[in-house]
């Protein structure tokens, strides 16, 4: 018993207890000393703040927030904000990622090269400028008064890019979104279909989704819903109305995908070229295609390398959002920072803004893990 | 293996030993006179102050120039008789407050603005305003816009980690119209948003904005407009509990503003030292019996005057019209002219 509490504690159980001590005496000490600085500053430790009012604004959200609304939904508002740039930064950033590194082992030196150049560039320059670059560069769109427009609805300016949209009454329309990514799903899979004869998702799988798509608007239309269709115009400083995309939100989400493209199309190149050469050949030797030995007998063995760096890569993009509040996107961090101002609270609105980015990146990180194992070699390997 | 965990032993053990040492140190609060004590034990006073060309910034040979630095130069005065044994350090608007409870600084002058929670709650306290100040709206000339009002569902710029976020959302709501912002951290971007047109206008303190101007591309197509969203009273800020300190700093600006309403400036301060009115006599010291009544150097307000002058030379050489800031007077008149600038008697 006691051998064995002692080969836990270690070799030198007296220092071990000290230095135990010491760790809890320095915090201790801390905490303490944090407390009677709070008291003294008349701030209540807790998070009761969340439910006062916040009076401030917050530029662009994808949920409901306006000045005097509560702390937390303002706080909620920039968990959003993150999640949006997020998700969509790691979607965009795979698709440019595998292509570039696929494109780096191209036999044609002169695109090699240029992707070699461009990993280069954008692994060797500091994030947050190449975030000022994006950032520079869309404020120098045209202002709105001489924004260049299309059909007198799409609208390219200063204050973001403005395409009509269309919803429902009451509905907002940002609904649309997940139709647009169905009809899009629609097209690929019946490209697909007629081009290489082969589908991913089945026709029947897509057909039926398409088919609920369309029924639930009809539903929509029948039950009371009117269809309302909102064109952007110019009006006093800015132009209203339509689905808009900020600069700030296009500087941020670009800046993202082409930083951790960079990462991940090497990933992809060297989880590629971790596959033996005799696989190439064997392939070959079959008569393959190039295409068709990358597509199935390569990039599946390449992706056992290639997963477990790329929930890294996501999890450095998602921890890079935070940059967002140097070029002025209201995300998680540029919201509780104003909290913390206001209240305060600063050592609670950091536990919040490290309690989001730690929930995003464990979900993330469980994802990817699970995606992991199911393409994990099953068995022993036997060489 | 061994000698690894020895050294890991000791460090806990000077850590340990570090920390209850600092517990000791930070438990000493300010006593009555315990500042003006340490300054003069190390000959020197240490100043907080901010980074905006004309109130405080460092010139071409690093030496401090500003509005709020000539303020520092006359306390070295009136406590060592010459306005160099001050030492001015450049402190962020979040770490200001608590270097100075700290003990980093014996004064801020970096612009502080007075309010009843840093007062109270925070434990400081103010001297007399050195500047009364106000948030403030930047705007391109062309836009034709000539009050806050008619910025309706404008884009404007705020800087995060200010007070004007707050300001600026109140404005609006209280005379329900809208606008967004944009919030960014990055003094640069905060500007440069501005110079491309990404906002409308620029929000914040009216002398920050001022110094903002400067940085534009052109200048000269930016107004401030005049209209003040807020008070931003700004005064010197030092730890609650030394009086025999804070009133230092109170007779040091007020023996400025004495002398503007004098009209005594360091041009004829020495034909002032014939004048046969007693007031001016006790007040530049040729009747040392005030000074040393309140055991001060008699001729300290002379000194000031002499070397960093009145108030209204130190507001025209670094703020003034004709200056990049461009300032009017405006509430930082003499209370004689329409301002609020005012000093209790010297008797």
């Amino acid at each position: 018993m006691f051998a064995r509490a002692v080969s836990w504690i270690g070799p030198f159980p007296f220092r071990q207890a000290g230095l135990l001590l010491g760790v809890i005496a320095i915090f201790w000490f801390l905490g303490n000393n944090t407390l009677s600085t709070m008291e003294r500053a008349g701030l209540t430790p807790g998070f009761s703040f969340l439910s006062q009012r916040a009076n401030f604004e917050i530029g662009e959200s994808v949920i409901a927030y306006a000045a005097g609304d509560s702390y937390g939904r303002a706080i909620l508002a920039g968990i959003a904000n993150t999640a949006k740039v997020a998700a969509l930064g790691c979607l965009l950033a795979t698709l440019l990622g595998v292509a570039l590194g696929v494109a780096r082992l191209s036999g044609n030196p002169l695109l090699s090269r240029l992707v070699q150049a461009y990993v280069e560039i954008l692994r060797g320059t500091p994030l947050l400028l190449q975030l000022f670059l994006w950032s520079s560069l869309f404020q120098h769109f045209p202002a709105p008064r001489n924004a260049s427009s299309l059909f007198e609805s799409i609208f390219v300016s200063n204050r973001g890019v403005f395409v009509p949209s269309f919803g429902f009454d009451g509905l907002p329309a940002t609904l649309w979104i997940p139709g647009f990514a169905l009809v899009l799903l629609g097209g690929w899979t019946i490209a697909r279909k007629m081009f290489f004869g082969t589908t991913q998702y089945g026709l029947k799988m897509t057909a039926l989704l398409l088919a609920l798509f369309v029924a639930s608007i009809l539903a929509l239309k029948l039950t009371g819903f009117t269809p309302t269709t909102e064109i952007p115009a110019k009006g006093g400083f800015n132009i209203r109305g339509g689905l808009s995309l900020s600069p700030e939100f296009a500087a941020l989400l670009i800046g993202l995908v082409v930083n951790a493209s960079a990462t991940i199309a090497e990933i992809v190149r060297s989880g590629i070229q971790s596959v033996r050469a005799g696989q190439w050949e064997a392939a070959r030797a079959l008569g393959m295609k190039p295409g068709q030995i990358m597509r199935l007998i390569v990039f599946p063995q390449a992706l056992r390398v290639i997963m477990p760096l790329m929930t890294s890569s996501y999890l450095d993009l998602t921890k890079n959002s935070s940059l967002a509040v140097a070029i002025g996107f209201p995300d998680i961090v540029s919201v509780a920072n104003t909290t913390a101002n206001t209240t305060g609270q600063v050592l609670e609105a950091i536990a919040l803004i490290m309690a989001v980015y730690l929930g995003i990146n464990l979900a993330v990180s469980a994802f990817m893990n699970v995606y992991n194992r199911k393409i994990a070699l099953k068995g022993a390997l036997v060489r | 293996m061994l000698k690894h965990s020895l050294w890991n032993a000791r460090t806990a053990g000077v850590f340990a030993l570090a920390l209850s040492a600092a517990s000791f140190l930070s438990t000493g609060l300010a006593n009555a006179g315990e500042t003006l004590d340490k300054i003069k034990e190390r000959g020197l006073i240490k100043v907080g102050v901010g980074t905006t060309p004309g109130f405080f910034s460092p010139d071409g040979d690093g030496k401090w120039q500003g509005f709020f630095v000539d303020f520092g130069r006359a306390l070295s005065i009136t406590v060592f008789n010459t306005p160099d044994k001050v030492e001015f350090t450049n402190s962020s608007p979040q770490q200001r407050l608590p270097a100075l409870q700290a003990g980093e600084y014996d004064i801020l002058l970096s612009g502080v603005t007075q309010t009843i929670n840093r007062a109270f709650k925070l434990g400081f306290h103010f001297g007399p305003v050195v500047f009364y100040d106000g948030q403030g709206l930047l705007v391109r000339k062309d836009l034709g816009v000539t009050k806050g009002a008619d910025l309706d569902g404008a884009t404007i710029g705020v800087q995060s980690g200010t007070t004007g976020e707050l300001n600026i959302a109140d404005f609006f709501r209280k005379s329900g119209k809208t606008f967004t912002p944009i919030t960014i951290e990055e003094t640069a971007e905060f500007v440069k948003a501005l110079d491309t047109g990404r906002v409308d206008a620029l929000t914040q303190d009216a002398t920050d904005l001022a110094g903002k101007r400067t940085q534009l591309k052109n200048p000269d197509d930016y107004v401030l407009l005049p209209e003040r969203l807020s008070k931003e009273p700004l005064a010197p800020a030092v730890r609650a509990g030394d009086d025999q300190w804070l009133e230092i700093v109170n007779w040091t600006v007020y023996a400025t503003i004495q002398a503007e309403e004098f009209g005594i400036s360091s041009a004829n301060v020495d034909q002032f030292l014939e004048s046969k009115d007693p007031a001016i006599q006790r007040f530049l010291g040729t009747d040392p019996s005030l000074g040393e009544a309140i055991g001060l150097d008699p001729k300290f307000a002379y000194t000031i005057i002499k070397t960093v002058g009145n108030y209204g030379e130190i507001f025209q050489r670094h703020v003034g019209k004709g200056t990049p800031l461009n300032f009017d007077r405006g509430l930082n008149a003499l209370w004689t002219n329409g301002g609020l600038l005012y000093s209790p008697p010297f008797r």
